[in-house]
């Protein structure tokens, strides 16, 4: 890569250019661009979506993608199922299928510092030796930003080739669990031990979940995981609780596999990747692919949305102070006004 | 919160090269780093100028910090150095663990950006990486 | 080696005044639970052993520095191996570019163990061996060249560290997975046991463990357990316990503060007797008695106005002395900078003939025994102790081993140090922890004034020739033929792995050989990273 200009001079357009040519240090510096937000993210937002879509940007036309979009793969679970030794045991699989895997791994940021340590990059050494590329991303503090950042960046992953784009969250808190279920297929994986499938439970993972891994699956009380995920699951399926919703297409799922791996010494890893791979086709088959990926694109227009009016308010709202009057008659004016002619239209 | 809201938090990647096994060191960098506002990719033992330079890229790194403490420091440092001109990644690399200071000259004309010996702060390790990232603009 | 005299002037003080063996009540020093020491009269006896940790370069430079220690009066050989060595590689193996040599004596063959030992009589020393991984392969190259001298392994005498648990804990200095190492560690268990009385074939260490930022309570908790776990694995190998127990020895760091050490000495003897006789059905006394070396804090030693050091480690030593060593290695002060400088290792082994010849301290034994507050000390960090051998137990379903085990897995050791690393580093940069020279202190600090020992890049040319001249003279075939027997009984459970390993360094296989032929059977380990 030695005879490219540096990384920092170079304009956006060529930076996507040279992405979709198969540059990594592009494409890892629209990343970044993406995760810092502000106008350099909305220029790489904007000529990723045209160079995937086709358009115009300014008196350029760019053809339509062309290409098929991406596999997306959210793997969530709680801390110490073994999801990056899975990850990467999966995505060397898939290299060895001929697939250009991508995973998107995000850590944590401390509250009090903003810093984080991005620990999953080290726990995938398999799967960085085979070419799969893996990006570390910190929270950075603000749950909405998550939110934000990472549908743009799956974009860019998209747009550089890579297919499945794996976004691997820890499922602890509502947000990293809204993240990872912001992909065509959700694997939720569990360990035997501290009742982890109950902790699935209650994170609403069993809600979004499209497949399961019970991982270390070697160890004597496995079985018991998997019963106790069986049982969950029928209870939901009696219950019509959450996931068998049919009002929608985008929400008809059908009963999630449960498949059990060794992430350490690659046992079921195949049957993981078959499994994948099989619900991606069955989204596909039954038409519901394309439902949800428009619900995932308004609901990332409504984290954006959130995002401009959470802005817009915060600066004036500070400038308030109590006497202004009740907190609910206040908010409602000052919706109002960012809204703008309300007054007359309803 | 995090770094200056003007720049995104730095990115460092930390890594010991060779067969020391010895982290206690880098462990408490790499704390020292997050509680300085940094995100720190922890690549920890027994990484190779390969793995190092792959990490960078993919996870556009403003700067890469090595820990030495096996004397190997005179070639290792130079290597890695080196290693990244050659792939065209213009990232300072900054040097922990035990380095005389007879060798600091030596050091520095390799292109090591900083060293740090043992008993820095928290205050010197956070200042060092950062100006280290801010020097290559 | 016993540097007495008989004379009566032994046990009076500088001024005259006769001094008893012990004082005060309670159980006595040599009585059950040995928590005053383990043996009556401790050093009016037999001093401990002072053993210096020695290797750099060439096994020929490394049996220089012996000669030297041995003629200085130092009392047992200790052997400390390179990088790659440590790791099982050869020197010229792509992993050991850079480090041949330099953080121990690089040793590839059969033929560099030789030169290492040249013109020391094998039978008449004691001699340590600070390896892990590849130990076992090490321990046979030691036998084989001593019978190869006219020494029979019978009468070796001598310690191989061989305690791989602590490396996944520590000091990461493992190949292959936790299990197959612990039955490498049973195995050279049950050789020994059998063939090589007088060696002691695990030296269960918490010198690591404290290095890597272990609280002192920690240190002995987790070197407890993993003593308890290589018994338990040693049972289950069909071992009986009197017979392997008392050969198993051990290993403390000795660190600053004087009196929490001190306590951790004492708690240590009375834990592991009790232990041994009552859940492990030990009868034997010797099987009751903990021994072990110790070694000054390496990570408590300063870069800045090094000469301090020489008053830190006085004071380390001391501790071990008065908490009842059986051996000691006292740094060097300028170790925080490089291996010791031959004078700077001379003032270390000064240092501990200051204190057996001209303190006094060595005349009675447990002489801190009875305090109010060190006594109070040795409870508390047993108390501490039992906590951690609680949740050990809880993990492994009532088995120490299968506990210790799942806490390697989940990297719960590792976390604990990390954990303890971290709030010392916080403390010390915050002021309210003060680091002579460091912190505090710190006019004085000259660096231009430094005489540092130097391993040039000719090591590594060198060993590399040496290695390539003895591939050159062996029978390539035999050495094949070995190398399958030992991979064929690494693949059988119960087979005793030593015999096939004399065979294989006899015929001139190299470390590496070796260790890739266990490989291909083991497997590699692949940590757990907890930051």
């Amino acid at each position: 890569m030695a005879g490219n200009p540096p990384i920092g001079s170079r304009s956006v357009a060529d930076l996507v250019a040279a992405a979709r040519g198969g540059e990594r240090r592009a494409t890892a510096r629209l990343l970044s661009l993406v995760e810092w937000g502000g106008p350099g993210a909305d220029e790489v937002a904007e000529r990723t979506w045209t160079a995937l879509h086709g358009g115009a940007i300014g008196d350029d036309v760019i053809p339509g993608g062309g290409a098929n979009r991406a596999h997306v793969v959210g793997v969530t679970g709680p801390p110490g199922a073994g999801k990056s030794t899975l990850v990467a045991a999966w995505t060397t699989r898939l290299v060895d299928r001929g697939h250009r895997p991508a995973v998107l791994a995000v850590d944590p940021s401390s509250p009090l510092t903003g810093g984080a340590i991005l620990g999953d990059r080290v726990r995938m050494a398999e799967a960085t030796a085979s070419g799969v590329f893996i990006r570390s991303m910190a929270t950075r503090g603000h749950a909405g930003g998550l939110a934000l950042a990472v549908p743009g960046m799956v974009r860019v992953l998209e747009l550089a080739g890579f297919d499945p784009v794996v976004v691997e969250t820890v499922g602890v808190g509502q947000v990293e669990v809204d993240v990872a279920s912001a992909a065509d297929t959700v694997l939720v994986v569990v360990t035997p031990g501290m009742g982890d499938a109950v902790q699935a439970n209650k994170a609403g993972l069993l809600e979004v979940a499209d497949l399961f891994a019970v991982n270390k699956s070697d160890r004597p009380d496995a079985a018991d995981v998997r019963r106790d995920l069986e049982l969950m699951l029928d209870l939901s399926d009696l219950t019509g609780h959450g996931r068998w919703r049919q009002d929608t297409k985008a929400n008809e799922r059908s009963r999630p596999a449960v498949v059990s791996t060794v992430a350490t010494t690659g046992v079921g890893v195949d049957e993981l990747a078959d499994a994948t791979d099989a619900h991606l086709a069955s989204l596909d088959g039954a038409g519901t692919l394309v439902a949800r990926r428009e619900d995932r694109w308004r609901a990332e227009v409504r984290s954006h949305v959130d995002h401009l009016l959470l802005d817009a308010s915060r600066g004036v709202v500070s400038g308030l102070s109590a006497g202004t009057g009740a907190p609910a008659a206040v908010a409602r004016e000052l919706a109002a006004g960012l809204v703008g002619g309300t007054e007359g239209d309803r | 919160m995090s770094g200056s809201p003007e720049r995104p938090p730095v990115r460092v990647v930390l890594a010991k090269l060779g067969l020391d096994g010895h982290d206690r060191g880098l462990k408490v960098v790499a704390r020292m780093l997050r509680d300085g506002g940094m995100e720190v990719v922890y690549l920890g033992l027994r990484q190779t100028t390969d793995t190092i330079i792959d990490a960078v890229e993919q996870e556009d790194a403003d700067v890469v910090g090595i820990s030495m403490l096996n004397a190997g420091h005179l070639t290792l440092g130079p290597r890695m150095v080196e290693a990244l001109a050659d792939a065209g990644l213009d990232v300072p690399v900054v040097i922990g663990g035990i380095v005389p200071d007879e060798d600091l000259p030596a050091m520095a004309n390799a292109g090591v950006a900083g060293v740090l010996g043992p008993g820095a702060t928290a205050e010197e390790v956070v200042a060092c990486v950062r100006a280290a990232a801010d020097a290559r603009g | 080696m016993d540097s007495s005299s008989s004379s009566a002037s032994r046990f009076r003080t500088l001024s005259g005044i006769p001094v008893e063996a012990v004082y005060g009540d309670g159980p006595a020093p040599g009585e059950f639970p040995y928590t005053r020491g383990v043996h009556a009269e401790m050093y009016r006896t037999r001093l401990w052993t002072m053993r210096m940790f020695a290797g750099f370069g060439t096994a020929t430079d490394t049996n220089a520095r012996f000669a030297e220690l041995l003629a200085a009066g130092g009392t047992g050989l200790s052997t400390a191996f390179d990088m790659p060595t440590l790791m099982g590689r050869d020197s010229d193996h792509d992993w050991a570019l850079g480090e041949v040599g330099r953080a121990g004596v690089a040793v590839d063959t059969v033929e560099d163990m030789a030169d290492l030992f040249a013109g020391i009589d094998l039978g008449a020393v004691s001699t340590s061996m600070t390896i892990n991984g590849p130990a076992p392969i090490l321990l046979a190259m030691y036998v084989a060249v001593a019978e190869e001298g006219g020494v029979e392994r019978g009468r070796l005498a001598g310690t191989l560290q061989n305690d791989i648990l602590k490396e996944y804990q520590a000091q990461k200095e493992y190949i292959f997975p936790p299990r197959p190492s612990v039955r490498l560690v049973t195995d050279v268990i049950g050789f020994t046991t059998a063939e090589m009385p007088r060696w002691n074939p695990v030296s269960i260490s918490g010198y690591h463990i404290r290095e890597a930022g272990s609280t002192a309570a920690q240190e002995l908790a987790f070197t407890l357990a993993n003593g308890f776990a290589y018994v338990e694995a040693a049972l289950a190998a069909g071992l009986d316990v009197d017979d392997f127990a008392p050969r198993l020895s051990f290993f403390f760091n000795s660190h600053s503060d004087f009196f929490e050490e001190v306590g951790k000495f004492r708690a240590a003897r009375r834990i592991w007797a009790r232990w041994m006789r009552d859940r492990y059905g030990a009868t034997d006394e010797r099987s009751l008695k903990l021994r072990f070396h110790t070694q000054t804090a390496g990570v408590s030693l300063t870069a800045q106005q090094p000469e301090v050091n020489i008053a830190r480690v006085a004071l380390q030593a001391l501790a071990g002395v008065l908490g009842g060593t059986q051996s000691l290695h006292t740094d060097s002060f300028d170790e925080a900078l490089a291996l010791p400088s031959e004078d700077a290792a001379r003032i270390a082994l000064r240092t501990q003939q200051v204190i057996a010849h001209e303190t006094g301290v060595a005349n009675v034994v447990d002489p801190l025994g009875g305090s109010a507050y060190v006594e109070w000390m040795t409870d508390e960090m047993e108390r501490q102790a039992t906590e951690v051998f609680d949740h050990l137990e809880q993990l492994g379903n009532g088995s120490l081993l299968e506990g210790v085990y799942a806490g390697i897995e989940d990297g719960w050791f590792v976390g604990e140090i990390a954990d303890a690393s971290y709030r010392h580093e916080r403390e010390v940069n915050a002021g309210e922890r003060i680091v002579v020279g460091v912190n505090e202190f710190t006019e004085g600090d000259d660096p231009s004034a430094r005489r540092l020992l130097r391993i040039g890049q000719e090591t590594e040319e060198l060993q590399r020739k040496r290695l390539a001249t003895v591939r050159q003279g062996r029978d390539d075939a035999v050495v094949a033929s070995t190398l399958n027997q030992v991979a064929a009984d690494a693949a059988e459970s119960t087979t005793n792995l030593m015999p096939a390993l004399l065979e294989a360094v006899r015929a001139r296989a190299t470390v590496g050989e070796v260790v890739d032929a266990l490989e291909g059977v083991f497997g590699t380990y692949v940590e757990r990273v907890v930051v």
